[in-house]
């Protein structure tokens, strides 16, 4: 029972960091109906550039604490924004027109290229991430919690309120709802649909920068490679609550989370990924929209 | 009829003309290991970039499950070949590999066709990810992670050459007969050709197995080259890297297929020189390749030696010639 409880803990954290990573397939998934496989790439430069930064502070000696860890972290989200604006202008901008499938391929290109120039230049090995915070552990009655866990998961949370507040109380969140709805029309209506989308890209890469630089502390060890099981699982997760909903793509992530921690908890550890898609799919047949999706009949 | 046959003898002296020049390289010992390799790899490359354009660019259903597919084939064929390495195991491998894919297809197909667009890609994504947990897992049939090696070689290049020519014979065939025009009315207006009384879901589902069939096939035919089978090499990489030859080919052109998957294929052999840069060098042509000609290469057009034969025989009784002129 306690090993029961400590899992959905564990799982809660880890599911904050796919919640988080979520959110950036289902913005850009919403509104441009691209599924952009490169975001698990910006995840895993996201959490370089943290290494990075955190090694160059300790070199210097500047910052070499948990203020160094958040500078860091602002920086690299700030980094991946910027870079994840340049694919788009780059890669994803020439083939609006054309069709999804080719946009597809393009950003399966791109994720391609992003993770071989990193393992051209920094080696495919798996490197250790510096712990610029101090693991302490709290034990709480029956369970054990990290401040690690914690900061993910206030950091995680405090990213997520904090986006939620962005598309609905901005201006350009507006902006943002209204080209998801309807591209023509928003432009009709005097929104600059290009900028909507490259914000929209600028989000969602600084949310998985901030996934990466998380997991990077939490695990402890990062490579070029770490993208690609993480970016389809979050993907999973978009697609379970609802692509295209951002609630729904939070939930999906703490969702996968805890179906992965509790599958270790009955011993089927080895089977946990098979025990996601097999979630996923039974969910697409019920549910085709997932979760908090709503049901639109096609019109002829 | 008697006009059809006239082309499919020119087809098939179009095919063993191949066959007899490659023959002829063999036997001039131009060819290397490694060049066989590659003509090997290119050929099943064919098979399997034929049966899921058949899936993606006549059905018109995103799937990137192929490689779950292509996993049963491989296993089929190592386990039952391994421990009686004779031809009659090789066959019951191909045949029981193709109906344990097909019948899981079958299985899949049948609910998630009903899901529109990319759903179905997440779904037979997740499929074939199931497909190749539980192989990893099976221990005692599988041998996990670490894969069997030393399975007797049945395929060679004469081999996987007659495979290559029937599945292309098979999809192209199936394409031109009622079903398959019921298939292409199905991708090009889901709702109007259930309109017409298509019956949607029968048309999906039967390129879906065939695909799926196919997948199983050019899989067995892998291993059995390789002589070896490693769970990782099925993952969901090995579904995008089919992907990327039907789409750079032109989605529903058979014959675009298998131009991309012969110029990938030496695209790949010029590449080894280039050592790690080789990886950046293909994504890059990726890009560049679907931003400046994003329908691939051929389009949707099929080489076709019935309209190079009217063209210059200018037959008024061509049934093209009254539209066009």
């Amino acid at each position: 029972m306690e090993l029961m409880i400590q899992q959905l803990v564990n799982g809660l954290f880890l599911g904050s960091i796919y919640a988080l990573m979520a959110l950036g397939y289902t913005m850009v998934y919403g509104i441009i109906n691209l599924i952009n496989f490169a975001h698990g790439e910006i995840y895993m430069i996201g959490s370089f550039i943290g290494y990075f930064l955190i090694q160059s502070f300790n070199t210097w000696q500047v910052l070499p604490n948990a203020w160094g860890f958040f500078a860091a972290l602002a920086i690299s989200m700030v980094v991946s924004a910027f870079l994840g604006v340049v694919i788009e202008f780059l890669a994803y901008r020439p083939l609006r027109k054309s069709t999804r499938i080719s946009s597809l391929i393009t950003a399966i290109g791109v994720s391609y290229l992003l993770q071989n120039v990193m393992i051209y230049f920094f080696s495919p090995d798996s490197r250790p991430y510096p712990q610029s915070i101090a693991r302490k552990t709290y034990s709480l009655g029956v369970i054990d919690i990290s401040n690690i866990q914690l900061l993910i998961l206030v950091v995680s949370v405090t990213l997520m309120i904090l986006l939620q507040v962005i598309i609905k109380k901005t201006k350009m969140g507006k902006a943002m709802r209204a080209v998801s709805v309807d591209n023509d029309a928003a432009q009709l209506m005097g929104i600059n649909v290009n900028r909507t989308i490259s914000f929209t890209f600028a989000l969602g890469s600084a949310l998985a920068a901030a996934g990466g630089m998380l997991i990077g502390l939490y695990y402890n060890s990062i490579d070029p490679m770490m993208g690609v099981a993480p970016g389809l699982k979050s993907f999973v997760a978009a697609v379970l609550g609802g692509i295209g909903i951002i609630p729904g793509a939070a939930l999906g992530g703490f969702v996968i989370g805890l179906i992965e921690t509790m599958a270790t908890v009955f011993g089927f550890s080895d089977y946990k990924d098979a025990l996601v898609y097999l979630v996923l799919i039974i969910i697409l047949l019920v549910r085709p929209a997932g979760i908090l999706g709503k049901n639109i009949k096609e019109k002829v | 009829m008697k006009k059809n046959l006239k082309y499919n003898l020119i087809w098939l002296a179009l095919a063993c003309v191949i066959y007899f020049g490659l023959f002829a390289l063999y036997n001039g010992g131009f060819i290397t290991i490694f060049t066989d390799a590659i003509i090997v790899n290119i050929g099943i490359n064919v098979i399997l970039a034929v049966s899921l354009n058949l899936i993606i660019g006549f059905s018109g259903q995103l799937s990137l499950g192929h490689a779950g597919f292509m996993a049963i084939g491989a296993y089929a064929a190592a386990i039952l070949t391994q421990d009686n390495p004779t031809y009659l195991a090789f066959a019951l491998s191909l045949v029981g590999g193709m109906l344990i894919s097909g019948f899981i297809a079958l299985i899949v197909g049948v609910p998630t066709l009903r899901l529109k667009g990319d759903y179905l890609a997440i779904a037979t994504l997740g499929v074939s990810e199931i497909i190749r947990i539980l192989i990893v897992n099976f221990d005692e049939l599988t041998n996990g992670p670490s894969g069997i090696f030393g399975i007797p070689q049945f395929s060679n290049w004469q081999v996987v050459f007659i495979f290559m020519v029937l599945a292309i014979l098979l999809v192209s065939n199936y394409i031109h007969s009622g079903d398959g025009r019921a298939t292409l009315a199905v991708r090009e207006d889901e709702i109007a050709a259930e309109a017409m009384g298509v019956n949607t879901a029968k048309y999906k589902v039967t390129a879906f197995v065939l695909g799926a069939m196919l997948a199983s096939l050019a899989g067995s035919l892998y291993a059995t080259y390789q002589q070896s089978v490693f769970p990782n090499d099925y993952d969901f990489m090995k579904s995008i890297d089919i992907l990327i030859i039907v789409v750079f080919g032109g989605i529903g052109s058979t014959t675009g297929a298998i131009v991309a998957a012969g110029v990938l294929g030496f695209l790949n052999m010029y590449l080894q020189d280039f050592g790690s840069l080789r990886m950046i060098i293909y994504a890059l042509a990726i890009i560049v390749i679907m931003i400046f000609k994003p329908s691939g290469l051929l389009g949707t057009w099929e080489f076709s030696i019935k309209r190079i034969i009217d063209k210059f025989s200018k037959k008024g009784d061509d049934q093209d010639a009254s539209i066009n002129s």
